[in-house]
């Protein structure tokens, strides 16, 4: 029953947040590129002022997976290398969080790209 | 010679030929309403090349090849090739010129290229400098799309004013004599700006600029637009062309039974272009396959031929400008023979 | 450079543009938000489920720490929208679902692969390498930036 419980928190979550996405697609000019880095930005911001550790601890994965959440990891890693190695931390912290996923992203990258060619669709 | 009527309209006084022609398109176009008419189709879009910047280039000298041969010229007769592409510094064209070895003259007017190179190609040959000319433009959807727009794997929706680039090349050879369909005038357009931003509605950017030039042609001319028995334009697609038809009868110009548009006849909805096609390709293949067989056949006497372009570049997009663009009219005949 | 004497003046080009402008948003035709909006929250609300699965094996099967099961998350996450867009799969989920694919970092990883892959032909160095970052770069720019100056704030205020 908890688990259900908390699959259903992720998905409404999760969802809520891609939906937020959706809308800004819809009714702004903002293109991929912008919105991703708006949602990781936005992350950073929240989980600063204090509202997205919370929603972490709430929904797990549904805040987590959408890319505030990877604002969120940054932001973390920041405060805990600030609070480990003082200033130096101020620029170690987020991508030392985030490196594992940011080499997977640029290992599968290449990968994905050297072993298959772009096909034109519909 | 050609003389200037009105403004912005020269009617040439030695028709011109269309000769021969000849229409390559992918396969989606093929698959369109008019997929009958076109000469070849490429099933697959890289065309057994190595990349679609090369496949298009293919196209391109394919389609010229084929319509010289329709034109029953041999290729040292062919004086001047005219024309261009979508692409940074026109390499499909330039590197299919490569290939023919005719003297070549490289245009950009976007996906008004087809109108612009019939211009200077009628234009060189009421003048005495040439005698055969090919005209050909091409486009390509996968090399545009990379170009202007997204990568193709890019997980994107498309907003439902934006078109699809045909894959397609259209060549004519114009000629000083022989049988077909003729050029008989035409209306170099004015590059007119309304101020739109968005590079996925250039139906909306180009409507201006067709209206513009439909207006300044027929009362350049004095002629009702019912003295066409089509009026086509490019590629405005189904948004472009009710905004250039609004624009139009503000003017008191009513143009609803005559007016067509390649990007609209291309596709089918059922194959989900949105407005419609676009790319120079599309008015090219459509006016090569289509138009000029109903002229040949008789079903159509008269028409202006109206290819739209915008003339923006991702470049201008991010530095946020507005989206100018050109329409240029050519008047074409059904002749004699 | 001074003007013709038919062109018309600035104000009047600026008018002509405003009024045209507002009649092509007015008319034009418009993706249904709330269709847009409930496929996202589908999608997107599934991503994230799949996340959290990946999340409970990593801590359950697998006896992952908090920071360990995040990054494995993370990592196979990643792994799968890569392979999702190497396959030609993504975009159509994408075409679909809108910002519920673009949102979750599987997007982030299709934003990755896709420009990287469509670039192939320019050379493995500088077309796959350069144009790897071509949406991510920016991405990961702003992020850090942000993360940075969040630290120097962070900083000053344990000072204090």
């Amino acid at each position: 029953m908890e688990t259900v419980l908390t699959f259903l928190k992720v998905f409404l979550v999760g969802g809520a947040i891609c939906t937020v996405g959706q809308i800004l697609l819809a009714k702004t000019m903002l293109t991929t590129g912008r919105i991703l880095a708006l949602f990781v930005v936005l992350g950073v911001v929240l989980t600063a002022v204090g509202l997205y550790e919370p929603l972490i601890e709430f929904a797990e994965a549904g805040a987590s997976v959408p890319l505030t959440g990877f604002g969120y990891s940054l932001a973390k890693g920041v405060e805990q290398a600030v609070d480990q190695f003082g200033p130096l931390g101020i620029f170690s912290g987020g991508i030392a969080a985030t490196a594992a996923g940011v080499a997977a992203a640029i290992v599968f990258g290449y990968l994905n790209a050297v072993l298959f060619d772009p096909k034109t669709k519909k | 010679m050609a003389k200037k009527v009105g403004n912005f309209t020269v009617a040439l006084e030695r028709p011109v030929v269309f000769r021969g022609g000849g229409a390559i398109v992918g396969k989606m176009e093929k698959q369109g309403p008019l997929g009958d008419y076109f000469d070849h189709v490429v099933q697959d879009d890289l065309w057994g090349e190595k990349s679609w910047e090369k496949a298009e280039s293919k196209m391109y000298y394919e389609a010229v090849r084929h319509a010289v041969k329709d034109a029953g010229l041999m290729a040292e007769e062919i004086d001047l090739l005219a024309g261009g592409d979508l692409l940074n510094q026109l390499i499909s064209a330039g590197f299919a010129a490569r290939e023919t070895e005719f003297p070549f003259l490289g245009l950009y007017g976007a996906c008004s290229t087809m109108a612009e190179s019939l211009i200077i190609g009628s234009m060189a040959i009421e003048a005495g400098f040439a005698h055969h000319v090919a005209c050909c433009v091409t486009s390509h959807f996968s090399t545009a799309e990379r170009q202007f727009r997204t990568p193709l794997e890019l997980g994107t929706q498309k907003t439902p004013t934006a078109q699809r680039t045909v894959t397609g090349a259209g060549a004519s050879v114009l000629s000083v004599s022989g049988q077909g369909p003729r050029i008989t005038g035409c209306t170099i357009g004015k590059v007119l700006d309304y101020g739109i931003k968005d590079a996925a509605n250039m139906g909306a950017a180009m409507a201006p600029a067709a209206a513009d030039t439909i207006y300044r042609h027929l009362s350049d001319t004095g002629r009702d637009p019912g003295y066409y028995d089509a009026i086509v334009t490019g590629d405005l697609g189904i948004f472009g062309q009710q905004l250039m038809l609004e624009q139009l009868r503000e003017k008191g110009m009513d143009l609803r039974d005559v007016a067509w548009d390649c990007g609209i006849e291309i596709f089918s909805q059922d194959q989900d272009p949105h407005m419609g096609g676009s790319g120079c390709g599309c008015s090219a293949t459509v006016l090569n396959a289509y138009l000029l067989r109903r002229l040949r056949e008789g079903d159509l006497n008269r028409i202006l031929f109206v290819a739209t372009g915008a003339l923006l570049s991702p470049l201008s997009t991010l530095q946020g400008e507005s989206i100018p663009s050109i329409a240029h009219g050519v008047v074409i005949e059904r002749g004699d023979g | 450079m001074e003007p013709y004497e038919t062109r018309r003046s600035r104000e009047a080009v600026e008018e002509r543009n405003r009024v045209y402008g507002q009649h092509v948003k007015e008319t034009m035709p418009k993706s249904n938000l709330l269709s847009g909006c409930i496929k996202a929250f589908l999608v997107g609300g599934l991503i994230c489920c799949i996340g959290q699965g990946i999340r409970m094996f990593a801590a359950q099967s697998l006896m992952m720490d908090e920071q360990a099961t995040n990054m494995f998350t993370c990592v196979v996450l990643v792994f799968l929208g890569a392979t999702l867009t190497g396959l030609g799969v993504y975009d159509d989920i994408g075409r679909f679902a809108g910002g519920g694919s673009i949102v979750p970092i599987t997007g982030f990883a299709n934003s990755v692969v896709s420009p990287a892959m469509e670039h192939k032909r320019e050379g493995l160095i500088l077309g796959v390498g350069a144009n790897l970052f071509k949406i991510a770069g920016p991405v990961l720019v702003n992020g850090i930036t942000a993360s940075v100056v969040y630290g120097v704030i962070y900083y000053l205020i344990n000072l204090f």
